[in-house]
């Protein structure tokens, strides 16, 4: 028993220690500093200014309803097409459903900033998906050069780069799902649409909760893709909470004001991911 | 054009047995809007190969090339001379190699221990782990930096790798597979006189292959993605990782797009071969225990 227990915290020693050292050290030194304000080296206390400061600053109002913006339609978009495939991919006589389920995945493969510069560079102004759509009598759109495109352009990258993750998620749930179901479902004459919304959305609630959840920390801490993709502009249109802190910490060096950004971060996550558990219902 | 020429080949294949393919599991609609998705799915890479392999004014043309052509080599030579490409990949693939060999071995010990061993503060250290899946890595971004940058530690491997070696995600991951590990032998093997080493090394550990495999590759790319710290973390660019290498050519006033289509095509092609070979783990290891 005695060996059992020096064992465990043997083991455990060097995850501990690290944890102590780069996680809990850096989220309680952050909250500290967010009460400060750093001039050249000196530290002073200057207590809720960095966070009073926030309320009259636009440009954080501005990354603040970004964020926001492309949270309510990005991740629902993305939610509710993963499930559309995954429903069309869940059937056991489906040809080629391999090639379709690696085809769909393969843009997670990518790192964030190859395919966020990829797409910088296909929705350029003469960028060749303008010149698709100039084909079929559509543009020239300024997907990087207005605002109301630019977010538009960094929803539908990330939809791209996400979408077959998600459904990969929602097809091996599914796998659990009897098709017995659905074919009682049928003989009492439900229709696939009914199917869908009866049987597929239930019995997936509780995967559905888990990739909303991932998909909030995620987009509350958007940062590479408006760095790479838009850097956060055309007038910061595409500025997120994650670039600003960013700007903040490393292009003015105000470590106490990036602080408290990222410390409104850190309740935001905390907020939606209760209110997702209460939303989704059941414990 | 691929588009067309897919939404059109599918109704000619499958008119025939219609009914049956209907019944089976979707018309001919679903395959056509299958096609559809996996165009869409598919394009940007191909776009990728073009733009890698053309000079960067075809790319903008008005009737662009949607043909590979032979400007490979000299897209790779100039993005060499900007970026020094051998240098940031291999700084790329040691400090993931490294990270995943690290990482690995301390988030398994954790793990194995929180999965099958009682003791005091069990619960408690797990939640902590748990509730810190949770923290923005902004939150910690910047105490990071004045640590790194205090111990003179900045542009250095160790500041790329120590801060995500505890990595609550993996740890969770390989607990819950020691979870289904039978305690039984556990027992019988104590009663045979194993020492606890031992036990996790002959018995425990042989058995969490396939499990390892997609912890190994989670973190991997984890690392291999990770482009928010490296860019901070490195200021000198011999020191930078890849996406920040990849990155920085587009902050520079003249962007030559051969070149940064080129850098792309570099990052992302070896992982998909790996991908593709290792499809399974690969994929179970990326969406973690989400699929079993």
């Amino acid at each position: 028993m005695r060996s059992q227990r020096i064992f465990s915290y043997t083991f455990l020693a060097p995850a501990l220690l690290l944890f102590a050292a780069f996680t809990i050290y850096p989220v309680i030194s952050s909250l500290i500093l967010s009460f400060q304000k750093s001039n050249g080296g000196v530290s002073t206390f200057i207590g809720f200014a960095n966070y009073t400061r926030l309320f009259h600053d636009d440009i954080f109002w501005k990354a603040l309803t970004n964020t926001f913006i492309i949270f309510i339609i990005q991740v629902p978009l993305m939610i509710i097409l993963a499930l559309i495939l995954a429903n069309l991919l869940n059937h056991q006589l489906l040809k080629l459903k391999g090639f379709f389920r690696v085809s769909f995945f393969l843009p997670a493969v990518t790192s964030l900033v190859a395919y966020s510069i990829l797409f910088s560079i296909m929705l350029q102004e003469d960028g060749i998906i303008n010149n698709v759509l100039g084909m079929i009598g559509i543009g020239p759109v300024g997907w990087l050069s207005t605002p109301f495109w630019a977010k538009t352009s960094i929803i539908l990258a990330m939809t791209w780069r996400w979408t077959g993750y998600n459904m990969v998620i929602f097809l091996a749930a599914l796998q659990n799902v009897p098709n017995e179901i659905y074919e009682a479902a049928s003989i009492d004459g439900a229709g696939k649409v009914r199917q869908f919304f009866s049987i597929t959305i239930p019995s997936l609630k509780p995967v559905i909760l888990f990739a909303g959840i991932l998909s909030t920390i995620g987009t509350l801490q958007l940062f590479d893709e408006p760095y790479n993709l838009t850097k956060g502009g055309p007038a910061d249109s595409t500025m997120s909470l994650g670039l600003y802190i960013y700007q903040n910490g490393f292009k003015y060096f105000d470590f106490g004001y990036a602080s408290a950004i990222a410390y409104v971060v850190v309740v935001l996550v905390a907020i939606l991911t209760f209110i997702q558990f209460k939303v989704t219902g059941d414990e | 054009m691929s588009m067309t020429e897919r939404a059109a080949s599918g109704p000619q294949v499958s008119v025939k047995p219609r009914r049956t393919v209907k019944k089976r599991g979707g018309g001919v609609g679903k395959y056509v809007l299958l096609a559809v998705f996996t165009v869409v799915s598919i394009f940007p890479f191909y776009w990728m190969l073009i733009g890698a392999t053309n000079h960067s004014s075809k790319m903008f043309a008005d009737t662009p090339t949607l043909l590979p052509g032979s400007e490979f080599w000299t897209n790779f030579t100039n993005l060499n001379n900007s970026i020094g490409i051998t240098r940031v990949l291999a700084n790329s693939l040691i400090v993931s190699l490294l990270y995943l060999l690290f990482a690995l071995i301390v988030c398994t010990c954790a793990a194995y221990v929180l999965a099958k061993f009682q003791f005091k503060g069990r619960n408690f250290i797990f939640t902590m782990f748990l509730l810190s899946m949770m923290i923005p890595n902004q939150a910690t971004l910047i105490p990071l930096f004045k640590m790194m940058s205090d111990l003179n530690l900045l542009n250095t491997y160790f500041a790329l790798i120590a801060p995500m070696l505890c990595y609550p995600f993996a740890i969770f991951l390989m607990r819950q597979n020691f979870l289904a590990f039978p305690t039984e032998l556990l027992e019988a093997a104590r009663l045979d006189g194993a020492g606890e080493v031992r036990i996790f090394l002959t018995i425990v550990l042989p058995s969490m292959k396939p499990a390892l495999a997609a912890t190994a590759i989670f973190l991997f790319m984890t690392q291999w993605n990770n482009f928010m710290w490296p860019l901070v973390a490195t200021t000198s660019s011999d020191m930078y990782t890849f996406p920040v290498a990849l990155s920085s050519l587009m902050g520079l006033s003249i962007i030559d797009y051969g070149q940064v289509m080129t850098g792309v095509t570099i990052a992302t092609i070896p992982i998909i071969i790996v991908f593709l070979a290792l499809q399974k783990h690969f994929i179970s290891g990326m969406l973690g225990s989400a699929v079993k």
